[in-house]
């Protein structure tokens, strides 16, 4: 017998049962739930980051960097509402609740917003003083669950939006266990302290766009019509969602994609339910345009949107404006590194904590936990996002120039092309060198 | 009493001067509307102690986030009438058609007919007593509040309640996940005779049962994952 080893094959993981899905069966075998957690799709789908702007040449002409003005200011509203909403930028501060929040995470983003002239949503559990006094421009969600919906708050806001669908969960409703649900947030959601507390995923009153237009009918007549509008609907069928809302009276169509960030939901559910923000876009744009009212019904877009470039990309497509949830939360210090110890405490690491919904945060943001909360200075973050916004509307705005625009909204399709196929059917771009993208009408040259 | 007629009026007019009425505190608080026709949105959105009577019957929403005043309707109330009520009354002479008093917060409705499905779904305090019988899933999702019902329930009445408090005179046809019946305490037969007396319901606390939540989906648990 020869003692020459004999030639073996590797251990192969395989691609099929990664290491992170056989954990995820051990742990579901293990406590026979399903996996919660905050956050958007953490998957790769084809995004933003597929598109180039082309910039100017020979045929276009740019504009001058620090000299020539490339304005960024949008109206929203001016469909039906006496006192459209009037932004100095095209970036406003999604919803998100007061409860998946804490009461100075809430002010933070108030603060922000108002510094940098935009607005901010409250979300599912109604309107809190905190961000009521700090933001000049508030938009209050009108929700399924209706948890704190008040009359006094509707007519105190500074536009309405009903919430269809969010891009994290179309088809969805909330979750919010009972580990945040302080005193505060039981009473403003008149529900018993610690309890798991499940928020509808339809509305209690009505049913389809011809309620949904008699629903408008009663929010306008409440607030004397003076209120924006708005209808956010989950990205799943743009083209005939967009075109209903404008028919149920609408006057700004907000988009959320799947990488769109949720307080808490089910992993299942945020990675394999809804369409990649790219996606959206185009046929909502479509709808507005068959219908004659792009640009009169505002289009709103929101769902991983992190840099001016993702801002003029979304514009570049037909959007009036972005909406930004995660990137304002991570300006302010969500999953900051100085917390990596902590992180560490709680088995993840800085970046990829998503258990907002355990209330442990230890950037003090998605908490109930007095003494957690208390380590986000509303102030200092207020300020933090406020440049932010305006580090991200710079951006926006020296593509623009470079793309010949003196206003974010002149950027057009024609100024983009795609890296992948993927984008280029998606956005209805061209293929970078190319002329043609899959299901251009009348295919090539 | 002023009169608006919606024959020759129009819904924003209605409004506009009832909630001025509603707000302003001036002498006018006895109002009267016209032909309603079914119209919908009639008399939201009213903060303040007026009186409205709407002589016919209405469409959706009728006296939708009502606060402190009290409308009455003469004919039948179409969905959602006093959605999201903060007080005050409202009574509907009539039937009301789905989601009657959803989400209400607070006040008094008073259905004197039958109520359809889902009545008093994720209602948050208000107290609904229907004098007839009310549809499938009514009190579904109730937080808060009371719903008294003098007939029949239909079906999975009370389905995934929290602490509203349920009380039927006659049969339910079934009962929603987590509502179980209760047991009918001196207090409960107080809360009932104050609310029958206040709606002008002709029935003894001693004839109702008591229904409400059985708090076992108040937090997840695996094992009664069927029940979800
Ligand atoms: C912590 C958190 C809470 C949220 N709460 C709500 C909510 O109450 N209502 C809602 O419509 N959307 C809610 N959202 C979704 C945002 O409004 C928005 O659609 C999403 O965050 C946009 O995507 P982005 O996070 O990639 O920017 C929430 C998002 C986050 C991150």
């Amino acid at each position: 017998m020869s003692d020459t080893p004999r030639a073996r094959t590797l251990p192969i993981q395989s691609a099929t049962f990664t290491n992170e899905i056989n954990a995820e069966i051990r742990r579901a075998a293990e406590t026979g739930i399903y996996d919660i957690r905050g956050g958007g799709a953490k998957r790769r789908v084809p995004h933003f980051d597929d598109l180039l702007f082309l910039g100017a040449s020979i045929s276009r002409y740019p504009l001058e960097g620090y000299r020539e003005t490339c304005a960024t200011n949008v109206t929203l509203g001016t469909r039906f509402a006496k006192k459209p909403i009037e932004l100095d930028i095209p970036i406003t501060i999604a919803g998100m609740s007061f409860g998946a929040l804490s009461g100075p995470a809430k002010e933070a983003l108030g603060r922000g917003a108002t510094m940098a002239g935009t607005s901010t949503t409250t979300g599912d559990g109604g309107m809190t003083e905190e961000e009521r006094g700090h933001s000049k421009l508030l938009v209050y969600q009108y929700l399924p669950s209706r948890y704190g919906m008040n009359p006094d708050d509707l007519r105190r806001a500074d536009a309405i939006e009903i919430v269809v669908g969010q891009g994290a969960k179309p088809g969805g409703g909330g979750m919010l266990l009972g580990q945040k649900i302080s005193d505060r947030v039981a009473e403003m959601r008149t529900l018993p302290k610690g309890i798991d507390q499940r928020s509808a995923c339809r509305h209690p009153d009505w049913t389809g766009p011809d309620d949904l237009e008699i629903k408008i009918l009663e929010l306008r007549e409440i607030t004397g019509w003076e209120k924006p509008i708005y209808v956010k609907i989950g990205g799943t069928r743009p083209y005939f969602d967009t075109a209903l809302s404008v028919k149920s009276g609408a006057d700004v169509v907000v988009i959320d994609g799947m990488q769109g960030g949720t307080a808490a939901t089910q992993d299942v559910f945020i990675e394999h339910v809804g369409l990649p923000t790219l996606a959206c876009i185009r046929p909502a744009v479509q709808a507005l345009q068959d219908l004659g009212m792009h640009r009169k019904v505002q289009l709103v877009v929101s769902g991983g949107i992190r840099t001016g470039a993702d801002v003029a990309k979304a514009l570049a497509l037909g959007a009036d404006a972005v909406s930004i949830g995660t990137a304002a939360l991570v300006a302010i210090g969500d999953n900051d590194p100085k917390w990596e110890a902590e992180y560490q405490k709680l088995g993840t690491t800085a970046g990829a904590y998503d258990d907002w919904h355990e209330g442990l945060d230890p950037a003090g943001i998605t908490t109930q936990d007095p003494v957690l909360a208390a380590r986000l200075d509303p102030v200092e973050a207020g300020r933090k996002l406020r440049n932010y916004l305006k580090v991200m509307t710079l951006e926006a705005q020296t593509i623009a120039r470079a793309c010949g625009h003196n206003h974010l909204h002149n950027l057009e399709p024609e100024d983009l092309c795609a890296l992948t196929m993927e984008a280029a059917a998606m956005a209805r771009v061209p293929l970078a060198g190319t002329d043609w993208w899959p299901g251009k009408p009348g295919g090539g040259l | 009493m002023q009169t608006i007629d919606l024959a020759d009026s129009d819904l924003r007019t209605l409004n506009a001067t009832l909630q001025a009425a509603a707000t302003g505190g001036g002498n006018q608080t006895a109002w009267e509307v016209l032909n309603p026709r079914g119209a919908h949105a009639l008399a939201v959105g009213l903060d303040g102690p007026i009186e409205v009577t709407v002589r016919g019957s209405t469409g959706y929403y009728c006296a939708g986030m009502n606060k402190e005043a009290t409308v009455h309707v003469t004919g039948s109330a179409g969905p959602g009438v006093a959605e999201n009520m903060m007080s005050g009354t409202v009574v509907i002479e009539g039937d009301a058609s789905q989601y009657a008093g959803a989400t209400g917060r607070g006040g008094l409705l008073v259905i004197k007919g039958n109520a359809s499905s889902r009545c008093g779904i994720s209602m948050k305090g208000i107290d609904i007593v229907v004098h007839g019988n009310v549809g499938h899933m009514s009190a579904f999702m109730a937080q808060a509040g009371t719903l008294v019902v003098l007939g029949d329930a239909g079906e999975a009445l009370g389905d995934s309640l929290y602490e509203a408090r349920l009380f039927v005179r006659g049969s339910v046809k079934s009962l929603g996940t987590d509502c179980v019946e209760k047991e009918m305490r001196p207090e409960h037969l107080a809360l009932l005779a104050d609310l029958l007396e206040r709606a002008g319901a002709p029935a003894a606390p001693e004839e109702f049962r008591r229904y409400g939540s059985a708090r076992k989906l108040y937090t997840f648990d695996i094992d009664n994952v069927q029940e979800y």
